[in-house]
């Protein structure tokens, strides 16, 4: 049950600092299978021979020491599951663990625009949640708009060009205003691209690309035979992006689902699900999932030559 | 001396053979009495199969060309004989992808023609099929198949329509987003259809003539459920377990509209190693997500 014993705007960082996530284990559990990367913590001390010095932003901004450059994926997706567990964990109410979330996401962000990968897609809420008690999704919902209008100095900042995906339809009338305003505000930007999905699922996103189709098809501007993968492709709502299809697809708390997330284009992605619940994915977790990456072979049907 | 050598060895010979039989008998009771224990928690009525790693296994055991895929059609048969025994009422395998097409062509026609040789072989009095009751359906775009191919496909799923027991749905020539395609087409065609009907039944000859611009667009628009109906998968339920085996972790286009809250298990063992006890180590996994993915779904 959720219960509201703060109001939203007096959560802030200080009370957040008692309950700063515990660090992440280095474990990626996948399946049966658990196994122990064999990436060493990444030395954040590097200097002339015989010393020690602390990172500058310049080697801050460097891979880790077990990531190569060429094999980082282009597209990471998120599904950020687990604020409530963790809430519950410590006996918070859950809007708690949703604002911890927000802090995991927020270095999830820097440590991309860092890493230079290019899109970053986070499942944010599906069309499935709004079927939540409605005092959680109206917390959820404020605490997007708060979000959002906190962060967005920041990337700008950072050069993030944000898209909001999903049936805005259906989220508050200041929501949808404030989305756009955001999509504006940040569209010449040329660093990182952060889709947002709310109101979103991978079969929502479907139908809607279907429907377009049909009234195409209905004006007789297409045919059903020309119908092809690349004509629905177009209508899909990641077609906001150059890189539609995530190479990586990270899910927390140990959930092994897709849960009705981006569905077309999760077809090829390398699946990556961490025990760590969301508040408490950081860096270490990122970089075993990306090493787990690297060390893929992505055939796409094919044979090894 | 060499009689006595000779009933030596034959002594020899039926002391194993009855070894042999006394281990596969335990392991039979064994795995009967796993089954049973497993059989007390909820059981996955569909169960989908990524069948990954043939090749890799014929490579391992140093094997010839093609006898990897013919050892993961043996492995297929005993998990089939596993899910009937353990209750599972569909069971969908990948069988072959449309991008498999782009392989070496000796290797794409080795693999059709064991598919001819297995289909033969199940229609057979004496196969699992008709002893356990199998329906056996082909899924995907099988125009890509050559005649002969489509052929035996098409007299498999008649001979076996009859059958209740068990549904295994192969899925060859088959990518999940071609299979949206079609979907997205059949809807679209339904809907025109429909549409003209509506205007030649409204007597609009005029809205007839100038096509199709003065429906209304509750008339065409296209649902969830117009989608689902034209799935290649439309009359089985969706999967409730989805393995993918050699240790690979992603879908690579199968089943992505049905897998939306399925549970997804990656073995690191090769297909044709899978063995009725990793079945049951997975189904043990899966009874063990089952409450939470339950509460979950609950909520929806």
């Amino acid at each position: 049950m959720v219960s509201l014993q703060l109001p939203l705007s007096t959560i802030n960082n200080k009370i957040f600092s008692h309950f700063n996530p515990k660090p992440a284990s280095c474990l990626c559990r996948v399946g049966n299978r658990s196994r122990a990367f064999p990436c060493n913590k990444y030395s954040i001390f590097r200097g002339g021979e015989g010393t020690i010095t602390t990172a500058t932003a310049e080697e801050e901004r460097l891979l880790p020491d077990e990531l190569r450059p060429e094999l980082m994926p282009k597209h990471v997706a998120v599904i950020m599951d687990g604020n409530g567990r963790w809430a519950r964990q410590r006996n918070l109410p859950t809007s708690f663990g949703h604002r911890a979330g927000v802090r995991a996401l927020t270095d999830l962000i820097d440590l991309c625009c860092k890493w230079g990968i290019r899109v970053l897609t986070v499942f944010a809420f599906s069309t499935e949640n709004w079927l939540r008690p409605k005092l959680e999704v109206d917390i959820l919902m404020s605490l997007f708009e708060m979000v959002l209008k906190e962060e967005l100095k920041i990337l700008m900042r950072q050069d993030v060009r944000i898209s909001v995906i999903g049936d805005s339809k259906k989220l508050p009338k200041s929501l949808q205003k404030l989305k756009t305003e955001v999509e504006d505000t940040t569209k010449n930007n040329s660093g990182l691209q952060l889709i947002i999905a709310i109101s979103f699922s991978g079969q929502y996103d479907i139908v809607q690309a279907c429907k377009s189709i049909v009234e195409k098809t209905k004006d007789g501007v297409i045919q059903p035979n020309d119908i092809t993968e690349a004509v629905i492709e177009q209508e899909l709502e990641t077609n906001c992006t150059k890189f539609p299809h995530p190479d990586l697809l990270i899910r927390t708390s140990g959930e092994q689902r897709i849960s009705n997330f981006l569905l077309w284009q999760l077809a090829y992605t390398e699946l990556a699900f961490v025990k760590s619940l969301w508040p408490d994915f950081g860096k270490a977790d990122f970089v075993d999932a990306l090493c787990e990456f690297q060390q893929r072979k992505r055939r796409y049907g094919g044979r090894d030559s | 001396m060499a009689q006595e050598l000779e009933m030596e060895n034959s002594n020899e010979g039926t002391l194993q053979r009855l070894f042999q039989r006394l281990v596969a008998m335990m392991s039979g009771f064994l795995q009967w009495l796993f089954f049973t224990v497993l059989s007390v928690g909820p059981i996955p009525n569909h169960i989908a199969f990524i069948m990954d790693g043939n090749r890799r296994y014929a490579k391992s055991q140093k094997l010839g060309p093609g006898a990897g895929h013919k050892a993961g059609f043996s492995s297929l048969i005993s998990i089939l004989e596993s899910c009937y025994k353990i209750g599972v009422k569909y069971v969908t395998v990948y069988a072959f992808s449309i991008d498999n097409f782009k392989r070496d062509p000796i290797e794409v026609q080795s693999i059709m023609d064991l598919m001819l040789e297995k289909i033969d072989e199940l229609l057979k009095e004496e196969s699992i099929v008709s002893s356990h009751g199998i329906r056996i359906n082909f899924f995907g775009n099988l125009e890509l198949l050559s005649e002969p191919v489509r052929m035996a496909v098409a007299k498999a799923m008649v001979e076996t329509a009859k059958n209740t027991n068990v549904v295994l749905s192969v899925c060859v020539a088959y990518t999940s987003t071609n299979e949206i395609v079609h979907a997205v087409q059949e809807s679209c065609r339904e809907k025109i259809a429909q549409a003209l009907l509506n205007s030649k039944f409204n007597c609009e000859m005029r809205d007839f003539e100038r096509g199709y611009n003065t429906l209304s667009k509750v008339d065409c628009s296209i649902t969830l459920e117009d989608l689902e109906r034209h799935m290649y998968l439309a009359e089985c339920p969706d999967p409730d377990l989805l393995i993918r085996t050699s240790g690979e972790t992603r879908l690579s286009n199968f089943l992505l509209w049905q897998t939306t809250f399925c549970y997804l298990h990656v073995l690191d063992a090769l297909w044709p190693e899978v063995s009725p006890w990793w079945l049951g180590w997975v189904i043990l996994h899966y009874q063990r997500a089952k409450p939470y993915i339950d509460k979950r779904m609950k909520v929806l």
